[in-house]
């Protein structure tokens, strides 16, 4: 981005990471990758009652090209493991990754032929969320656990 | 319920029906596949049978425990004669084939295809002999028996295995 030498000679009351990474925390336009049953706690999480608007990260978007923030919810089949891929690849830096569920996170119980066993072995993951399903609470939790991570990012690492 | 059934189908088809067993209302009857479109056209059009809805098409595989390896289940509901049939053939792993049910019930299509994809099981005269689960490319049938429980045949290079 070069953003260091744009600023030259000009003064900032604070260290730039710190205040990008606190406009990028809070803006998080997430894709939900949606796939099975995870998917109604992610509604659960988005609607009104637990509202993740509060945390900055209240617009999906459908496409990923205008995302920075995948949630894979559901279990990913080996046969869907390349849209997957796909869709990550499409998103702009910065982005991050959320595998929401057992399923998303280790393949869950589906340990068999036809289950990709746990998006990391895709696709990089920032965060994993556990559970079948997670509750809503575990959801937020996670996100504020993102934010946190996002806060403390080097400015270099998000080129 | 549906002895009727059976009785009907060994009068006409007396060579080739091997057994055939009712317990609680299921009545389930062992037929060669010889002459197996023959037998299920029959069981459509005869009036007093009348099966029209085709329910169910599986397989079994008793990999180790009986031979003939496979059996080939179909299940028959009628709507205006309200009663089921089941039916099994016995095909052998060497020769693991029946014809295809698809000329007499359509609806079968899919199912046969879940079949070959999932067993091996050919279904001969199928308009569309492929798989319809797994993707192209994908070695073996993954619901026998003797499929190895921890081959995974992945789609995407993963990231461990990146250069």
């Amino acid at each position: 981005m070069g953003l260091e030498g744009q600023l030259t000679g000009t003064f900032v009351g604070t260290r730039l990471s710190d205040a990008l990474n606190w406009a990028r925390k809070y803006s998080l336009f997430q894709y939900p990758f949606v796939t099975a049953c995870c998917g109604m706690e992610f509604m659960a999480t988005a609607c009104s009652h637990y509202d993740i608007s509060r945390f900055g990260a209240e617009i999906p978007r459908f496409s990923p090209r205008q995302a920075d923030l995948l949630f894979v919810v559901g279990t990913v089949s080996h046969k869907l493991a390349p849209v997957l891929r796909k869709v990550y690849d499409q998103m702009c830096d910065p982005k991050w990754v959320v595998a929401f569920g057992a399923c998303a996170s280790s393949g869950g119980f589906y340990d068999n032929y036809c289950t990709v066993q746990g998006i990391d072995t895709i696709i990089p993951v920032d965060v994993y969320i556990p559970g079948c399903p997670p509750r809503p609470e575990q959801v937020l939790d996670a996100l504020m656990m993102l934010q946190e991570k996002i806060q403390a990012e080097p400015l270099e690492k998000q080129a | 319920m549906s002895k009727h059934v059976l009785e009907r189908l060994q009068a006409r088809f007396a060579d080739q029906v091997e057994e055939t067993h009712s317990n609680q209302g299921d009545d389930t009857a062992y037929v060669k596949r010889d002459k197996l479109v023959e037998l299920l056209t029959f069981l459509r059009d005869d009036a007093e049978l009348a099966f029209n809805l085709p329910v169910d098409l599986t397989v079994v595989d008793w990999y180790q425990k009986r031979e003939p390896r496979f059996e080939v289940v179909y299940h028959l509901y009628s709507t205006t004669k309200k009663h089921r049939v089941r039916l099994k053939v016995r095909v052998d792993e060497d020769d693991a084939r029946v014809p295809s049910s698809f000329p007499v019930w359509p609806g079968f299509d899919w199912f046969e295809r879940e079949a070959w994809d999932l067993y091996g099981v050919r279904f001969e005269g199928h308009p569309n002999h492929t798989r319809i689960m797994m993707w192209e490319g994908f070695e073996g049938h993954p619901l026998r028996k003797d499929y190895p429980i921890n081959k995974r045949q992945p789609l995407t290079t993963l990231l461990g295995e990146q250069k």
